[in-house]
């Protein structure tokens, strides 16, 4: 049970949501704003957040859109990880829209959610990052677009009473070669040892990852090591490891260097698929 | 546009009928369903999202009732296990033997119902990725999976008898 009540609304339109939202802050209402609203129900429920009003955006038009214009896929906000994950616009993305949690909670967790939340995994990120989607923010003075490799830094960076309300990707990105991979300590689902998505533009592996560090990330640096022919691929590896932005995880689903083993278990099998030749 | 209090009125259309109570906003719709309205199948396990015993179908799709509020399945079809009669899912457990002590007999079947119904060509890799959503203590996972295969090959054979009359 939750310990705390909270009004729910559910705003017809981007512009009442953000009116709502800076009413009830005004209000000291603590606001949230709400879609899938999976984390938030089991972190209410657990006392970690705290609200006097959430505000559903499943009602808002912009945030329902799942389609494909001008060769541009749209995925709203409302739009949910099994949406995504059954679709057959991006394989990359349906793939990686199958990472996180399991077949029922993602009927109703939503990438963007995923993408938002508190969550250090994040998973539904990844084919994102490396399919440079753009992300658009509603706030008071209307849509900002950014590229997702900008608005994302460890976590979604957004200002307060903002929220995204779209992610869009060109679907040129959906003919590219890719690679998308999940390592859990146990079975087929759960949290991620390691969850990697990887594709090859313009000669070149892009590559985004989960589990690895505390936050998901793609970084260049390590993308300019694994893409360094004049070298051997065990060396391309030892360097692009050299590059992580942050210490390996260690918590109960791995070891530091049970990850790292993984990794260049993970990075051998990318580049022989991805660049060709043997493991 | 909806507003709802703190405390608020809902008519919810719950295996058929429709049901009046006033709920919390923040009441999620497996405590709405237990202790309002009496419906005690789905069950109250991890109450997290993780181990599916309080499965329901919203719509005919599988939702974990815990991680769902109460004022999000207004307007929606709610089915419990009480609303399921003589299913062939039902059955097809019963049959395999697809439960031991019970308590995650109800999320199961109406995970398996939504699986075998919204997915009728379910191959053994998407029976496997979606029985992952629920959790049985006791393991009757391969009796489960069989009650699962049982009805998709009836539901085939019925196909295949209907296109050939």
């Amino acid at each position: 049970m939750i310990p705390f009540d909270f009004e729910y609304n559910k705003p017809d339109s981007l512009s009442d949501a953000i009116k709502m939202y800076k009413n009830f802050s005004l209000m000291n209402k603590e606001p949230l704003y709400y879609s899938g609203g999976t984390e938030i129900i089991t972190m209410a429920r657990e006392n970690k957040i705290s609200t006097k009003a959430v505000i559903d955006i499943k009602g808002i038009p912009e945030c329902t859109v799942f389609e494909v214009n001008n060769n541009k896929l749209i995925i709203g906000a409302a739009v949910t990880l099994t949406d995504v994950s059954e679709s057959k616009f991006f394989s990359l993305l349906s793939d990686t829209a199958r990472f996180p949690a399991d077949h029922t909670a993602r009927n109703k967790i939503t990438t963007v959610g995923n993408i938002c939340g508190n969550i250090i995994y994040k998973e539904a990120i990844l084919g994102h990052l490396v399919a440079d989607s753009s992300v658009i923010i509603y706030g008071e003075n209307g849509n900002r677009i950014l590229p997702i490799n900008l608005a994302f830094n460890k976590k979604i960076q957004i200002e307060k009473g903002e929220f995204v309300s779209q992610l869009v990707v060109d679907m040129s990105y959906s003919q590219l070669p890719y690679v998308c991979v999940k390592k859990t300590k146990q079975g087929i689902g759960g949290y991620p040892l390691i969850s990697m998505a990887a594709l090859k533009k313009n000669g070149n592996i892009q590559m985004a990852f989960s589990g690895l560090c505390e936050f998901p990330f793609r970084s260049k640096s390590m993308e300019e090591a694994i893409n360094n022919k004049s070298i051997s691929k065990d060396k391309r590896i030892e360097k692009a490891i050299k590059h992580l932005p942050a210490p390996i995880l260690v918590d109960i689903q791995g070891s530091a260097e049970y990850r790292k083993f993984v990794l260049i278990n993970i990075l051998q099998d990318t580049l022989a698929i991805l660049d060709g030749g043997e493991r | 546009m909806i507003s709802c209090n703190e405390t608020t009125k809902l008519e919810l259309d719950v295996n058929g009928e429709k049901r009046n109570v006033i709920v919390r906003s923040a009441d999620t719709l497996l405590r709405v369903l237990r202790e309002q309205l009496g419906l005690m199948g789905a069950k109250a396990g991890c109450e997290n999202g993780d181990c599916g015993a309080c499965t329901i179908l919203i719509d005919g799709v599988a939702f974990k009732s815990c991680i769902m509020l109460a004022v999000e399945a207004a307007h929606h079809k709610i089915v419990t296990i009480e609303g399921l009669k003589e299913t062939p899912i039902q059955k097809a457990f019963v049959e395999k033997r697809g439960f031991q002590c019970g308590y995650c007999t109800s999320g199961f079947i109406m995970n398996c119902h939504s699986l075998v119904t919204k997915h009728p060509y379910a191959d053994d890799q998407m029976i496997e990725e979606l029985l992952q959503s629920n959790i049985c203590r006791c393991t009757s996972y391969e009796e489960i999976k069989e009650a699962v295969k049982s009805v998709l090959d009836l539901n085939k054979k019925n196909i295949n008898l209907g296109e050939r009359s």
